[in-house]
C-alpha cells in the first residue's frame, strides 16, 4: 500500500474521531429542539459550564472565591482537598440537573407560546449569562481536565492499561491513534444508543416523543409539560457534560470550549435539526470531510480549510436538501 | 345531583352522578362564551352536549378537561369540589378526551399513540424505566396486553404500525378515540367525534360509542351539532344556544322542547 494512501486513511480515521466530538455537541441541540422547538444557543456554554464545574469541584476550588475574596477580603481558594473523580461526576450531574429547572423555571416558563425567535433570542442571553456566571463561579484560567482518559487517574498504581496514544502496524504503516479519540467514539456510541432505547421503549422517552409532537394532546393523556422539559434540558445537560469532559480533555477546559458550539450548526443543517441519528452521521461526515479535504485541497489553497469548510458544506445542504439528511420533510398541506 | 341507580329499557345500568357542573361561567374579555349553566353526568350514560355552531359547546369541553378555567361556577367531581387543575392534572384523575381538530402524535405509530393513553397506568418509576427492568418492564408487558385489545375492539389492527401522519381523517379519528379510551376514564370527552365524516364513517363512530359504553360501562360525554345522530346515542341531552342551557332532558323531552325547536329551525333572537 502507497504512503500516501496510508496516510490518507489515518486522517480519515482522525476525521472520524473528531467528528464524533462534534456529534456530541449536536446531540444536545438535538434533544432540545426536538421536544420544545427551542434552539439552545446555550449548548456549547452548556458543556464548558458542565467541564469547569467538574474540573472546579475535582480540584477542592472553593465557587466564587474571586467574589467572596473581594467582599470579605479572604484569601480563600480552595479547600486543600480532592474529590474523586466518580464523585465529582456524580455532583456535576446534579448541578446540570438543577441548572435544567432553574432555566425551565426562571426563563422558558414565562416564554410559553411565544414565536421561536423569542426563545432563541433567550438561549443567547441564557448563554451569556451562564459564560459569565462559570467565569465568576470558577474563574477563567485554563485549566486540565483529567478524567480516567488521558491517564491513569482512577486505576489503583502499577496496572497501566490506559497510553496517551498508540500505533498499530498494518499494511506496512505504523497508525498514529489518539486513544482519547477511541474512547470519546466509545462512549458516544454507548450514549446515542441508550438515548435511542430510552426515548423508544420507556414511559418517560413516549412522553418526550409526544410532547415534541404535540403539545394539546400530551397534556389530554396526562403530560405534564413542564416535566417533560426540565428532563429534556436535564438530558441535555447530560450530553454536554460528557462533550465538555471529551472536549476538555482534548485541548483544556478554556472559554474557547463555547465556540465549538458553532462548529455543531453545520453537523445539524447536515444531519437535521430532529434526527439523533442525524447528528451522529452529520457530525461524522464534517470530521472526516473537514480533514479530507484540509488533507488534499488544502495544500493547494494555502490551508486553513477547516475553518470554513464545514460551513460551506452546510451552505451546499441548505440549498439541495434544506431538511437535512435525516430531518423530517416539510410538507404543507394546502 | 342523584345517587340512586336506575335501568335504561335497553337492560345498561346507569349509576349515580359522577360529575356535576355548578352555575358554571366563562368570559374571554368582554364575551360570555358560557352563562350560568349547571348540568351534571351520571355514571355509565351517554350525556350529549348539543347546539348550533358559536353555542360554546366546546368551551364546554374545554371546562371540563381542564382547559379553560371559568371565572364562576364550580366543578363537582367524584363528590367532590375540584379545584382549578392544569390539564395533565385532570388526565391523571382519570377524564380522557379526544379533540375536534384531531390531536394526535403525528410522528408515531399507532401503537405508540395508543400507548401514550397508559401512561396513567404506568407507575415505574425513572430509574426503573432507565434500566428496564422488574416493574417498568412488566409494566409495559401489561399495558401492551390491555392496548392490543382496544385496537381489536376499534378495528384498527392492520394499521398498528403505520405513522398516524400518513392516515386518512376517518381512522385518526379512531386512533384518537383508541388513545383516549386506553386510558380506562371514568369520564370519556368526545368533541364532535363525528365531524366531517361521511354516512358509512359515522355509523361505524356511532356503532363504537355504543359498544364502548355497552362493554367497559365507559361513562361517554359527547358534542355534536347533528341532531339526528345524537338524539338515537343518547340517553340524555343538554342543549346549549349562545352561551345558555336551553334545553336538558332525555332525547324525546329535548325534540318537544319549544326553545330548542326555536334554536335550530331559527327564531329572531331578541
Amino acid at each position: 500500500m502507497p504512503e500516501q494512501l496510508a496516510f490518507a486513511m489515518e486522517v480519515f480515521l482522525n476525521g472520524l474521531m473528531s467528528g464524533v466530538l462534534y456529534a456530541l455537541v449536536a446531540l444536545g441541540f438535538v434533544l432540545i429542539y426536538k421536544a420544545s422547538g427551542i434552539f439552545n444557543f446555550a449548548q456549547g456554554v452548556m458543556a464548558l459550564f458542565a467541564a469547569m464545574t467538574l474540573v472546579g469541584v475535582q480540584n477542592g476550588q472553593v465557587p466564587f472565591a474571586h467574589l467572596i475574596n473581594a467582599i470579605f477580603g479572604t484569601h480563600v481558594h480552595t479547600f486543600g482537598w480532592n474529590v474523586p473523580s466518580v464523585f465529582a461526576l456524580i455532583f456535576t450531574v446534579g448541578v446540570m440537573i438543577l441548572l435544567a429547572w432553574a432555566v425551565q423555571r426562571f426563563v422558558f416558563r414565562h416564554l410559553v407560546g411565544q414565536e421561536p425567535i423569542i426563545l432563541f433570542m433567550a438561549t443567547i442571553g441564557l448563554a451569556y449569562f451562564l459564560e459569565g456566571f462559570a467565569d465568576l463561579m470558577w474563574n477563567s484560567e485554563i485549566k486540565k481536565l483529567d478524567f480516567c482518559l488521558t491517564a491513569n487517574t482512577c486505576l489503583p498504581q502499577g496496572i497501566n492499561i490506559a497510553i496517551d496514544e498508540f500505533t498499530f502496524n498494518a499494511f506496512g504503516y505504523g497508525f498514529f491513534i489518539d486513544n482519547l479519540d477511541i474512547t470519546a467514539t466509545i462512549v458516544a456510541i454507548i450514549l446515542v444508543i441508550a438515548l435511542v432505547a430510552f426515548s423508544q421503549y420507556t414511559k418517560q422517552g413516549r412522553a418526550m416523543r409526544a410532547v415534541a409532537d404535540d403539545h394539546q394532546a400530551a397534556l389530554s393523556v396526562g403530560i405534564s409539560l413542564n416535566f417533560i422539559w426540565v428532563l429534556v434540558w436535564s438530558l441535555a445537560g447530560f450530553v454536554a457534560l460528557v462533550a465538555g469532559i471529551m472536549w476538555g480533555a482534548k485541548s483544556g477546559v478554556q472559554f474557547s470550549l463555547s465556540l465549538i458550539a458553532l462548529k455543531a450548526l453545520p453537523v445539524l443543517m447536515l444531519g437535521g435539526f430532529t434526527s439523533i441519528p442525524g447528528a451522529i452521521v452529520g457530525g461524522l461526515i464534517i470530521g472526516v470531510g473537514e480533514k479530507l479535504f484540509e488533507f488534499w485541497v488544502g495544500p493547494l489553497v494555502g490551508g486553513a480549510t477547516e475553518n470554513w469548510f464545514a460551513y460551506v458544506l452546510a451552505l451546499v445542504f441548505l440549498v439541495f436538501r434544506p431538511q437535512g439528511l435525516f430531518g423530517e420533510k416539510i410538507i404543507e398541506r394546502v | 345531583m342523584s345517587n340512586d341507580s336506575y335501568v335504561t329499557d335497553d337492560g345498561r345500568t346507569i349509576g349515580p352522578t359522577v360529575m356535576e357542573m355548578k352555575n358554571i361561567t366563562l368570559r374571554f374579555g368582554g364575551v360570555k362564551a358560557i352563562t350560568d349553566i349547571s348540568f351534571d353526568i351520571r355514571e355509565g350514560e351517554i350525556r350529549a352536549i348539543i347546539g348550533p355552531n358559536g353555542a360554546g359547546k366546546s368551551s364546554m369541553l374545554n371546562v371540563i378537561s381542564g382547559f379553560y378555567v371559568p371565572q364562576e361556577g364550580e366543578v363537582w367531581y367524584k363528590g367532590a369540589k375540584r379545584p382549578p387543575m392544569k390539564p395533565y392534572q385532570v388526565a391523571e384523575q382519570g377524564i380522557a378526551r379526544t379533540f375536534q381538530n384531531i390531536a394526535l402524535f403525528e410522528g408515531m405509530t399507532v401503537l405508540d399513540n395508543v400507548m401514550t393513553g397508559r401512561l396513567r397506568q404506568m407507575k415505574a418509576n425513572m430509574f426503573e424505566q432507565a434500566i428496564w427492568k422488574g416493574k417498568a418492564e412488566r409494566e409495559e408487558v401489561e399495558n401492551r396486553e390491555v392496548v392490543e385489545k382496544i385496537i381489536d375492539f376499534l378495528e384498527i389492527q392492520a394499521i398498528r404500525k403505520t405513522p398516524v401522519g400518513r392516515l386518512p381523517y376517518g381512522l385518526k379519528k379512531r386512533v384518537e378515540l383508541a388513545r383516549a379510551l386506553a386510558a380506562e376514564p371514568s369520564i370519556l370527552l368526545l368533541d364532535e367525534p363525528m365531524a366531517g365524516m361521511n354516512v358509512e364513517e359515522k355509523e361505524d363512530m356511532s356503532r363504537f360509542i355504543l359498544d364502548m359504553n355497552d362493554e367497559f360501562g365507559t361513562t361517554i360525554a359527547l358534542i355534536e351539532h347533528d341532531m339526528g345522530v345524537v338524539m338515537d346515542l343518547s340517553d340524555r341531552v343538554v342543549v346549549m344556544d349562545y352561551g345558555k342551557k336551553i334545553g336538558d332532558g332525555t332525547p324525546d323531552e329535548v325534540r318537544n322542547n319549544q326553545d330548542v325547536i326555536d334554536a335550530y329551525l331559527g327564531v329572531a333572537h331578541d
